[in-house]
């Protein structure tokens, strides 16, 4: 008898379930259209140049080794990272009040928050404060959540799906009738899965509710720089909150703007009212990461600190960043284009509307499965697809995959 | 509860109000308050970090013809998969288990690589908190590594001890393990240290552990082996590995969490691996699809640097005996340190008994002094090390150990 007789099979996650069943596929045509890295006009990963130039200045230098780092990581990373996302002139950093935690990734960044969220947020241990989440959202924020022992996580009004858009009503009626001190997770630009970001206006409002009802804002910011190809405009909500006295916390990643993957560079920046909460905030952060990983990786960590560091290589690192959205932003207009050309019923201005490395389609899963099994196109059942993953050479192709899709699958009535 | 006052937002008090602050981590803390001392003659012998004869952090040759080697594929960042390299964890497996193990022969286990030693255990752990069916209870030797209360803590699972240092001879209480973990309920999970125990040196001999196991194995315990110092030890790492080899050749399904921070000396790099040794492939299928699900959302998938040049060491040949020849050379450092304090306190005229010095494996010494002791040490000496009188001697050199052995002389006269 085996202890671990009872464990029962988990199902896969479907995003890595979906590349496999796309390695496996020996169609010549075949696109992955699945996992959000982003690709070349080859479909080729891209190291980006200012990676493999700083690497080798990191691997070259000798007075480098390989000791551990403090708890909460690389110290020229963290002044970096928070000022990337504030703002060179921040009055928060100039206050003192803006600290914060490296992390594995994005998600070791909210995986932190929540789990310090949970134990001292609200009350002392309160998993019942509810968090909640946009619906749809990166599949992995309920399981971060879930996982730091909030037992309560609710979705908030986000996709329309009839007007392939943001459901303002919703979300705002939703911020209006969520218990006081709840958490909400607000993607911070470049909405993963639907693109689909609150203009500056929404964010407003989305704010004033927030401040009267006591909510807390919690940011995943994944793609600064990456949505719009302009660090400060992607910024831009992130730094109107601050600029509006929330204390909030920001979960940031720097695995697609800086093509770094697996390294698992990421930051939890902490902006908190004043320093001396600041402090204390930190500390229990540090108890948090010394029984999760003890101390963080330091590799991509001096990668990203020294490229933001460095005015030249900082110049250079924006100009990659510009030259991946800018391919994007290319693809977006191209599919629109090709869709309306080819006379592809519905409307696909959504297409150019969304930003950032995902489009929510509006493909439902039938035609989704039609997608997969007939044509050999890769993508989620939501219907999201990766921007990145088309290219000159297979624009036509998947442009007329869909319209296929779109004509012979019938459009399901919900 | 916080109240809501409805006043403009400048006026409301912080969220964090409530929130204590965090005492300074015993061990990492040690270090902190080493570097603020502005004493030249100071020494760290707080965190087990190996320290060159000149008190230098040490990178390995082997590593740094790894990272050449490396630098010369250029290849890609993309995401690893979520158990990790998977190079590095074959290669991490073998490393612990042999080359010829029956398990992997077998492929009855999964190994997935994980954020260093703390990663494997806080997986190892939120793995028993979901899963183990037996009690909530992990049996930690007393004394233990500290990290590892809080760690099995957070994963929701309850900590005992069974007896193991003997303060008395400064020795391994093997009578008093023996006793204790006769009375421990069945299925509960009881931690081992696989060698070079932290914080003590103490290992069991291979007579004693024999024993252990057997009386594991009669109480139907679970065996959760921590091996951060595979290697490091003896110098020799099939030797290191034995006991842990040993347990799953009588018959134990164990749990292991290995680490590359010490012995290859990638610590920042955070490379580790956790193992389950299950009862067949299919078992290992549902096992390893159960800690993708733990893994996802706590770091989505482990850093690559340190994965890619473990394996690459492993995996060449050349660099392998360069490693193997490096781990000899550190522990044997270590060894002759140990020989030094002792001779240096016999030469301060010290009439206490600290052959233990000599007899304890591994990168640390329990050295028997007491808190006033230790604190007294680094007071007046500058010698900062952890309140339960351990000391890294990796961080002694030929020309600190005749200091060392001067204060440590002065505070226990």
């Amino acid at each position: 008898m085996s202890v671990f007789g009872d464990v029962p099979l988990a199902p896969p996650v479907a995003v890595f379930k979906l590349s496999a069943d796309f390695r496996e596929d020996g169609h010549p045509q075949k696109v992955n259209l699945g996992v959000g890295a982003y690709r070349t006009d080859d479909c080729q990963p891209w190291v980006l140049p200012v990676v493999k130039k700083v690497e080798r200045l990191i691997v070259e230098d000798a007075g480098l080794n390989h000791e551990y780092l403090p708890i909460l990581g690389l110290p020229e990373f963290r002044s970096a990272s928070s000022k990337v996302a504030l703002g060179d002139g921040s009055a928060a950093i100039k206050d003192g009040r803006v600290g914060g935690v490296q992390a594995l990734g994005g998600t070791g960044a909210l995986r932190i928050g929540a789990e310090f969220l949970r134990r001292w947020y609200n009350g002392v241990n309160n998993t019942a404060t509810p968090v909640y989440v946009s619906a749809p959202t990166w599949e992995n924020h309920n399981s971060v959540f879930a996982d730091a022992g909030f037992k309560d996580i609710r979705p908030y009004h986000y996709w329309d799906a009839a007007k392939r858009g943001l459901d303002l009503a919703g979300l705002l009626d939703d911020l209006e009738k969520a218990p006081e001190h709840s958490v909400f997770v607000l993607h911070a630009c470049a909405h993963n899965p639907t693109g689909t970001d609150p203009t500056r206006e929404e964010w407003k409002q989305i704010s004033e509710i927030m401040k009267r009802r006591s909510l807390f804002v919690f940011f995943d910011s994944a793609y600064q720089g990456f949505a719009s190809g302009d660090l400060d405009k992607d910024a831009w909500a992130i730094r109107y909150f601050v600029s509006e006295g929330f204390e909030l916390f920001i979960a940031q990643s720097f695995s697609k703007n800086f093509g770094l993957y697996n390294e698992r560079v990421g930051y939890l920046t902490v902006v908190a009212r004043d320093s001396e909460n600041l402090s204390r905030t930190l500390s229990q952060m540090e108890k948090i990461v010394r029984t999760t990983w003890s101390n963080p990786p330091s590799q991509g960590a001096r990668i990203v600190s020294k490229t933001l560091n460095c005015p030249e290589l900082f110049a250079e690192w924006k100009s990659n960043v510009k030259t991946m959205a800018d391919r994007v932003l290319l693809m977006r207009d191209q599919l629109k284009a090709k869709l309306q050309a080819l006379g592809t019923p519905g409307t696909w201005d959504h297409i150019t509307q969304q930003i950032g490395m995902f489009s929510f389609t509006g493909l439902n899963p039938k035609q989704v499965e039609y997608m997969i099994a007939e044509k050999h196109v890769y993508l989620m059942a939501s219907g999201r697809i990766n921007m990145c993953g088309l290219t000159t050479s297979n624009i036509d192709y998947i442009a007329q995959s869909i319209h296929d899709a779109v004509t012979k699958v019938p459009q399901c009535r919900s | 509860m916080v109240v809501s006052l409805n006043l403009p937002i400048d006026h409301v008090s912080s969220w964090w109000g409530g929130v204590q602050m965090g005492p300074p981590d015993p061990i990492l803390g040690v270090t902190e308050a080493f570097k603020r001392d502005t004493n030249p003659k100071k020494m760290n012998l707080g965190v087990g970090a190996y320290r060159d004869d000149h008190g230098k952090p040490f990178v390995l040759s082997c590593v740094r013809k790894a990272e050449e080697l490396i630098t010369a594929k250029h290849m890609d960042k993309e995401y690893l998969p979520i158990g990790g390299l998977g190079d590095f964890s074959k290669c991490c497996a073998q490393l612990a288990l042999g080359a010829d193990s029956e398990v992997l022969k077998s492929s009855r286990n999964i190994t997935v690589q994980t954020i260093s030693g703390t990663g494997s255990l806080r997986i190892g752990a939120n793995f028993l908190a979901r899963f183990h069916g037996g009690p909530r209870d992990v049996y930690l030797p007393k004394p233990s590594w500290g990290n590892h209360t809080p760690i099995f803590r957070d994963a929701g699972m309850q900590l005992k001890a069974y007896r193991y240092y003997d303060p008395s001879t400064c020795g391994f209480d093997f009578k008093g393990a023996l006793d204790d973990i006769s009375k421990i309920p069945e299925q509960s999970v009881i931690m081992l240290h696989a060698c070079a125990h932290n914080p003590t040196g103490v290992d069991p001999k291979p007579e004693q552990w024999k024993e252990i196991s057997d009386l594991v194995k009669k109480r139907n315990l679970l065996v959760f082996f921590d091996m951060a110092y595979q290697g490091f030890a003896s110098g020799d790492i099939d030797r290191d590995a034995w006991a842990v080899r040993y347990f799953i050749e009588q018959g134990h399904n164990i749990l292991l969490s290995q680490s590359f921070a010490k012995n290859m000396g990638l610590y920042g790099e955070r490379v580790g691996g956790f193992t389950v040794v299950c009862n067949d492939t299919e078992e290992a299928k549902r096992v390893e699809s159960q800690l993708k699900i733990l893994i996802r959302p706590i770091y989505s998938n482990p850093p690559m640097n340190g994965a890619r040049i473990a394996a690459t060491i492993l995996n060449t040949p050349d660099l392998r005996s360069l490693w193997l020849e490096e781990v000899h050379f550190m522990a044997n450092r270590i060894i002759k340190m140990r020989e030094q304090l002792v001779a240096g306190l016999k030469k301060e005229g010290s009439s206490h008994n600290w052959q233990h010095v000599i007899d304890q494996i591994g990168m640390f010494c329990f050295t028997g002094l007491k808190p006033e002791q230790v604190e007294r040490l680094t007071k007046e000496f500058s010698v900062y090390m952890t309140k339960d009188g351990r000391i890294s001697m990796a961080g002694v050199t030929s020309a600190n150990v005749g200091y060392l052995a001067h204060g440590i002389h002065a505070v226990t006269k």
